[in-house]
């Protein structure tokens, strides 16, 4: 039986799963192993029941992410945290670093401050997700298995861990497979 | 001077007395994992990350500033001591906003060398995310106090080495910093000599060239070094 394989986007800049791209040939290998059954580079819009492995990249740093993000655990086996951002949460939480109005402060900087043409902040409840009041990394928020640490974490890296997970055996980083950064 | 003599790590050897145990370790092949101990100027004991098991000691000792024994049986390497090491690695990180895809030092830091080395994959403790801020003021380098882990070695490079004491530590825990003279921003500080040395010494992107980016600060240690042998042994060996 194929592994049932999802990846998640939550706040990052994407990066993560262009590394997940750069597995080349690997990715002949995977697809014959693995059903990706939900992923931003396939077209399902709800997160499917029975996942064996999710690698979720990004930090938590809105409401729809800690939606789907409660949603993803409950419905996958193993998550693995997949780079920086949802590791550590790296670039995005740097706003945490301005205190308890950080959310605020931000949009009025990119989006009245600097803004050009029509100053207004970014707000339609249930299109436009608002900002949490502190940007988490993933394990912050649910139980996380395994952490592939990088920004981004390189293709030999990410095929490191995939590997090791799709043989079945416990998965083990080391040395400058676990470099942050 | 007398030698005494003592087991580290299973293995019999010999050192000055008066060496410290981190001496006695290097000078027998053994790596003991540090981040403040600096070549070149006297230990501190700041950072804890050597601490060893000293048999009939149950406190974990700073493997820097023990001097050795006659007879002391020694254990640089267990799961407690690896235990202890990684909490505080984890804690270095919540402590301050070390964001390594950002930094000036992604790739040439001590910090992130040491996380990696001993198996540091996630930080267990919440982040605090503290405000702090980086100092430019100075026409050639800056200070970014996000990235510093108070070892002091800029600290003991500017009064031990260069002689300047511009560089200073105030307050106390986890509100302590590097300062420059009285406080004041570094550009303001009269005593400092622009010599640099600091910026050589810091094991992690808190102190840096100005006008260098992501990945780019890389530091000469040997340089320190060179001084240091010159002014003690007066040979002037330049390390390649």
């Amino acid at each position: 039986m194929k592994i049932r394989l999802a990846t998640v986007w939550l706040g990052g800049c994407a990066g993560c799963h262009m590394s997940f791209l750069d597995l080349d040939e690997f990715l002949i290998d995977l697809a014959d192993a693995v059903d990706l059954v939900y992923s931003p580079v396939v077209d399902v819009k709800e997160f499917p029941e029975n996942v064996d492995l999710c690698l979720i990249e990004g930090a938590v740093c809105n409401v729809d992410n800690l939606e789907i993000l409660h949603k993803v655990r409950a419905r996958s086996k193993v998550l693995v945290a997949f780079g920086d951002c949802a590791v550590t949460g790296n670039v995005p939480a740097m706003r945490n670093q301005f205190g308890i109005d950080n959310a605020d402060n931000v949009l009025q900087r990119a989006y009245i401050e600097n803004a050009q043409f029509n100053p207004v902040k970014p707000r339609q409840d249930g299109i436009v997700p608002a900002l949490l009041e502190r940007v988490l990394p993933v394990h912050e928020v649910v139980y996380v298995e395994h952490f592939l640490p990088g920004c981004p974490p390189p293709a030999a890296r990410i095929k490191a861990l995939v590997a090791q997970l799709l043989a079945g055996t416990e998965p083990k980083l080391e040395g400058t497979n676990l470099k942050f950064g | 001077m007398a030698a005494k003599t003592l087991t580290i790590d299973g293995k019999q050897i010999s050192a000055e007395e008066g060496a410290t145990v981190l001496q006695a370790a290097t000078e027998a092949g053994i790596v003991i994992p540090t981040l403040c101990h600096l070549e070149g100027v006297y230990d501190v004991g700041a950072c804890r990350l050597c601490i060893v098991e000293v048999t009939g000691t149950p406190k974990l000792l700073p493997a820097c500033t023990t001097k050795v024994a006659e007879g002391m049986e020694i254990k640089t390497d267990s799961e407690r001591l690896r235990k202890y090491r990684r909490m505080i690695l984890e804690l270095l990180f919540a402590e301050r906003n070390h964001v390594c895809a950002v930094c000036v030092s992604n790739g040439h830091c001590e910090l992130q060398t040491l996380a990696y080395s001993q198996g540091l994959d996630h930080v267990r403790y919440e982040y605090t995310f503290p405000k702090w801020k980086v100092d430019t003021t100075h026409n050639l380098f800056g200070m970014d106090h996000n990235r510093c882990v108070l070892c002091s070695r800029c600290v003991r490079v500017c009064w031990h080495i260069e002689g300047a004491g511009t560089k200073n530590v105030s307050g106390r825990g986890g509100k302590s910093q590097i300062i420059t003279d009285l406080n004041q921003p570094w550009g303001e500080a009269e005593s400092c000599t622009s010599c640099g040395k600091c910026v050589q010494s810091c094991p992690t992107g808190a102190l840096f060239h100005k006008g260098s980016t992501v990945g780019e600060m890389e530091r000469d240690r040997g340089k320190l070094e060179f001084i240091v042998t010159a002014r003690e042994k007066k040979q002037w060996i330049a390390t390649d």
